[in-house]
């Protein structure tokens, strides 16, 4: 089935771009994470341009998590005092990402950013889980149990100034450290198309030290605003979201997502995040040797 | 820049005229199996028949020594052309030039080789082949690292499909009738593209004719194109509401399940 993309200009199978989205939208169901790390190198293979890519992966992210979202609402697992400071940050850290991803733009070097963001971060995290994971299998396995983590937020986080009482989270905190690291995931989501929800999540349990029973909705709900500030930025900045490429990975990723969640109630979550550490991890090396190796195509054409 | 070789060859086909006298012009009848272009959706890329006549004055066959040679050049642009080195064991872009003529499609279609045809003068003159692109690049830069520049744009968009040579490619029949095939992939730019002939004796132009192909996008793809340039706040909250629409819905169904 041969779908002709817009803005992105080319032809594509439009069943291989449905199939993608049902991917990444299963892992997000899986895993509550956006799939979007997975979805823009994707579509770059395929042959999609890397802006438009990042463009598009971004409303992707936001259908994915809608469902999540209201579903976390309904248990009331979100803080939304907690998500409402997240997204302040996350907005206006999409609007530096898109200063950000202009200067990179014009000085030809976003694609290598882009991609050593992918092998550090993907790195770095996959291998934080791929650890944490390991260990809580390997004590279930001997059947000492873990000794249970003080939820502490991290000494600089109580350095910071200013001091909120967020309920639902448990937290007495300045809110300029939930501000700062939903800027820091805006950035990211501007640059990458991804929702940044495996730093997020990690960030809130152990730099926030948030309650775990808040933490996936809330991260879900800041996802759902700054993926919708991201696609409105590119759409005002870049002009490089294609809604016929969004609508296809759409289709995908909103069942595939749904899927996702009914096989995650089956799984062991320890088990879960190996696998996701594994993918990440996969990711992540694939990126790397990316950089090393000589490119397929050495010359690349920019319109002036 | 374009304009300044189209003047100039009309100018030189106006002294060729002279100087070898009307009554001996050849004449040359080009026409194109589609003059319009619609990109529109299921567009996989088209398949252009460039076809005509060529007579003698008197209307008689032309002689079996005529080649024709077809040149297909899509809308022209500038653009920077990066060049990707490795540095510090990372491949980066660490080298770029810009061009300000740069056409987005290019297509070669004769008879011959082009070596065989013309020498490499007139081959220049007329851009006929990959190899005689006028780019026109901007700024001083020495002419190896030009050449090298030139070659890896054409290299690069050769594999893309958008620049083509084909020697060989245009078939005659009669002596009179001639045609040629060029096929354009679906990721061409839309624009004017314009398709000129010509007809070659004895390492001569004696006769060419320019006809236009334009390429624009129709309906829902050319809806979503200007939009998306023109009207990027209201194309947004389209986006946003279609992914937040379809990601509820889809949760609201696979709950009846």
């Amino acid at each position: 089935m041969d779908v002709y993309l817009p803005i992105a200009n080319l032809a594509v199978n439009g069943l291989v771009i449905v199939g993608l989205g049902a991917l990444t939208g299963i892992l997000s169901g899986m895993f509550g994470v956006g799939g979007g790390f997975l979805t823009t190198p994707l579509l770059i293979f395929y042959g999609v341009p890397p802006t438009v890519a990042a463009a598009s992966a971004a409303s992707q992210v936001t259908g994915a998590s809608v469902s999540g979202a209201f579903a976390h609402a309904r248990r009331g697992g979100i803080d939304y005092q907690m998500g409402g400071v997240l997204v302040a940050g996350g907005v206006l850290g999409t609007g530096i990402g898109a200063l950000l991803f202009r200067l990179l733009q014009s000085l030809g070097q976003i694609d290598t950013v882009i991609n050593i963001l992918y092998v550090l971060l993907l790195g770095g995290i996959g291998g934080l889980m791929a650890h944490e994971s390991v260990t809580a299998i390997r004590a279930q396995r001997s059947g000492i149990p873990l000794p249970a983590r003080k939820r502490r937020h991290h000494p600089l986080v109580a350095s910071l100034p200013l001091r909120w009482r967020f309920y639902r989270s448990g937290l007495y905190i300045s809110p300029l450290a939930p501000l700062l690291l939903g800027m820091a995931t805006g950035v990211l989501t501007m640059l990458m198309g991804i929702g940044g929800g495996f730093i997020l999540v990690p960030a809130m349990l152990y730099i926030l030290g948030m309650g775990a029973s808040v933490v996936v909705g809330t991260s879900l709900f800041q996802i759902l605003f700054v993926t919708m500030a991201t696609t409105m930025m590119h759409a005002l900045t870049t002009r490089a979201v294609d809604i016929v490429l969004a609508s296809l990975l759409l289709l995908g990723s909103v069942s595939g997502a749904q899927v996702g969640a009914q096989f995650a109630q089956k799984a062991k979550p320890e088990q879960l995040r190996l696998i996701l550490a594994v993918i990440v991890l996969g990711v992540a090396v694939r990126m790397a040797l990316g950089l090393g190796y000589r490119p397929d195509e050495i010359y690349t054409v920019v319109p002036l | 820049m374009t304009v300044g070789v189209t003047g100039f060859r009309a100018l030189f086909l106006g002294l060729c005229a002279l100087l070898l006298g009307g009554a001996r012009d050849m004449v040359l009848v080009p026409e194109i199996s589609q003059h319009e272009i619609e990109v529109r959706q299921g567009f996989t890329g088209a398949d252009l028949l460039l076809y005509g006549a060529i007579l003698s004055p008197e209307g008689a066959r032309a002689a079996k020594d005529t080649d024709i040679v077809v040149v297909l050049e899509g809308p022209v642009r500038s653009i920077v052309l990066r060049e990707k080195q490795k540095v510090a064991g990372v491949w980066v872009n660490a080298d770029s030039t810009q061009f300000r003529s740069a056409p987005a499609f290019f297509a070669v279609a004769s008879t011959r080789p082009i070596a065989d045809i013309v020498d490499d003068k007139t081959a220049a003159i007329y851009e006929l082949g990959l190899k005689w692109l006028q780019l026109s690049p901007i700024g001083v830069i020495d002419p190896a690292e030009q050449a090298r520049f030139s070659a890896g744009l054409v290299d690069l968009m050769r594999r893309q499909g958008l620049y083509q040579e084909n020697e060989g490619a245009v078939k005659t029949s009669g002596d009179v009738l001639y045609q040629a095939r060029i096929s354009l992939p679906s990721s061409v730019q839309t624009g004017t593209y314009t398709a000129e002939t010509f007809a070659i004796r004895k390492g001569k132009v004696v006769a060419s004719a320019i006809t236009q192909v334009d390429v624009r996008k129709e309906g829902f793809e050319r809806f979503v194109a200007v939009n998306a340039e023109t009207n990027g706040l209201i194309y947004g909250l389209f986006a946003v509401l279609l992914s937040v629409g379809m990601g509820w819905l889809a949760g609201r169904l696979f709950a009846l399940v």
